[in-house]
């Protein structure tokens, strides 16, 4: 018999001591996640000899760049593009956004509530039922404006920004809700006009928000291929598209498409290993509140 | 408070953006809806109205059939998949062990990488060739471990087949699941669970009656964006298999249907009932979500 004391206690140790085989769980999902990543890489260095479907889990047996080498030949046009495109497609869309939140949170105008749903309803919808007038506006827009039109990197620049509207003015939104609004009402005593009251007291503390969403438009405008493929002839193809295209093809082996796919993964890879942590926020805002 | 100039101000630094939202998601889904209710089929535009025709070939259409049913599937096996996985892995990382900075960012990392990278990666793990001689990607894995009986034919299973790629889905999103999950498991006073532990509740006892309730909200929310992305699935499903009849999506058909059969009309009405569909899970969370914030 022990006392109700000493087996409160072996229950608390039972507890402690378990809770280092949850440790096994975790390891196992771990391997889940890392499979591909670990094909993606090894196959990679391995050398065009040693490439072959029935031993494409062991690991490389020297150290070869053939399959990145041969990728990286028949990317890098299309790496390039994606990053012309995403670079200023990045920049545009985090100053509208912030703008567009500073206005909506703490300069509003009468009716600004019902304009923030309207908005942020843009974010959710398929773009299969934008998509036959998207194609027809651009292509027109191209007979007018030529370097704007369907086919062309500008033209991909302003559909990412216009789509990314609803997400950056939301993540902007948020943000400057933190601000209190007796600083507004402060900077206006002082005979600060709109311009004056965002570039002195919201632009110079946005930073953590502009990084935020310049993350999350870097990534979502690398990562799409639906707009892509629409608007952009081959010659203006980003990676993802060019990719998929290698991965359609039969001339292509599957080694080089591993390598491709890790190449197209790089940059935002890059992104989120060394910016994760704003990286985060920008998906949590999109889950709204959560 | 704000005087009429001042109000005036903000309205027109708003306007580019909802002039550009205005017509391109408003203008362009009142647009779309003209071309579903019209015969459009053929490089120029024909707006002649046949009312409902477009939809309700569809609905008799075999092709669409198939369609919604892998639509169900792949939402069943994608949803319910990310949620169990999610928070289990969230539950997990919630006991302050070792190393889960690590394991948080690598759960997470998929979410960073495209449909299409991820695509191209799984279109090779699920190799469904059969054979000593040409088995490979994880059927290889599973013979090598001595699991022969999980070899399987993946995304070339009849009716099921869809439920592969949902496997990739899984893999990409699974740990934005998890991170909304922990992000609720965090919100839970910590005195809330030492007053149960007080009162002699297990740990399960904890997690079960009291935890778990206190995390519907993000279960709802995460359904609503997990649904929404899967009724809307494309570049994941064309870079695992292509464009397999069997495998076919709205998306795909909508694709299809309109770029390269040049049939707009029917291609605008697949569009319109994916509309409809997310709109039906979207307008109630938008509604919800920012009347309970603008209450707080």
């Amino acid at each position: 018999m022990t006392t109700p004391a000493s087996s409160r206690s072996q229950k608390r140790k039972f507890r402690f001591q378990g809770k280092y085989l949850l440790l096994i769980p975790l390891i196992f999902m771990s391997v889940f996640y890392l499979l591909p990543l670990y094909v993606m890489l090894s196959t990679g260095f391995k050398s065009f000899s040693e490439v072959n479907l029935q031993t494409m889990w062991n690991l490389p047996k020297g150290f070869s760049l053939d399959n990145y080498i041969a990728a990286y030949e028949k990317l890098a046009p299309h790496l390039k593009n994606s990053l012309i495109m995403v670079i200023p497609a990045a920049l545009i869309s985090s100053m509208v956004g912030s703008l567009n939140g500073f206005v909506l949170a703490r300069w509003r105008f009468r009716g600004s509530n019902l304009v923030f749903p309207l908005l942020l309803f843009g974010m959710f919808i398929p773009y299969q039922s934008i998509l036959i007038p998207l194609a027809v506006f651009m292509k027109n827009i191209g007979e007018v404006i030529p370097f704007l039109g369907a086919g062309t990197i500008p033209g991909l620049i302003l559909v990412h920004v216009i789509y990314g509207i609803p997400i950056t003015t939301l993540t902007f939104y948020g943000y400057y809700m933190t601000v209190p609004k007796e600083l507004v009402e402060a900077a206006r005593m002082d005979g600060a006009g709109m311009f004056g009251t965002y570039r002195h007291i919201f632009l110079p503390n946005s930073l953590p928000a502009f990084v935020v969403v310049i993350i999350w438009q870097f990534t979502s405008a690398w990562n799409d291929f639906l707009f892509a493929v629409i608007l952009t002839g081959n010659q203006n193809w980003p990676v993802t598209v060019a990719l998929q295209n290698m991965a359609g093809s039969q001339i292509i082996a599957w080694n080089v498409q591993m390598a491709g796919s890790f190449l197209a993964a790089i940059p935002t890879l890059i992104v989120y290993i060394f910016l994760g942590r704003y990286f985060l926020r920008g998906l949590m805002a999109g889950a709204l509140k959560g | 408070m704000f005087s009429k100039k001042d109000q005036l101000a903000g309205f027109l630094l708003v306007l580019p953006s909802m002039i550009a939202v205005g017509i391109f998601v408003y203008g362009f889904i009142a647009w779309s809806m003209r071309v579903s209710f019209s015969q459009w089929k053929g490089l120029t535009p024909d707006y002649t109205f046949v009312g409902l025709k477009n939809y309700l070939n569809l609905f008799s259409d075999p092709r669409f059939h198939v369609d919604v049913r892998n639509t169900v599937i792949f939402t069943l096996v994608f949803v319910i998949g990310s949620l169990l996985i999610g928070l289990t892995l969230a539950i997990l990382l919630d006991q302050h062990l070792p190393g889960e900075a690590f394991f948080r960012a690598l759960f997470l990392f998929p979410m960073a990488i495209s449909f299409i990278v991820t695509g191209v990666v799984w279109r090779w793990m699920l190799n469904p060739a059969m054979g000593a001689d040409r088995i490979s990607g994880l059927n290889l894995l599973f013979e090598q471990m001595g699991l022969g009986f999980l070899v399987n034919q993946w995304h070339l299973t009849p009716t099921w087949g869809i439920a592969a790629v949902a496997l990739a889905a899984i893999w990409q999103m699974s740990g934005y699941t998890m991170a909304l999950y922990l992000g609720g498991l965090r919100s839970v006073p910590d005195e809330l669970r030492e007053a149960a532990r007080v009162d002699g509740a297990s740990e399960l006892q904890i997690y079960r009656r009291i935890i778990l309730p206190m995390l519907w909200p993000v279960t709802l929310s995460a359904v609503i964006i997990l649904g929404h992305i899967s009724l809307k699935v494309f570049d994941l499903i064309v870079a695992v298999a292509g464009k397999q009849l069997p495998l076919d999506v709205p998306a795909i058909y909508m694709w299809q249907t309109t770029f390269d059969g040049l049939f707009y009309g029917r291609g605008a009405s697949i569009g319109i009932l994916l509309l409809i569909s997310v709109a039906v899970l979207i307008i109630p969370y938008l509604y919800y979500s920012l009347r309970s914030g603008s209450e707080s």
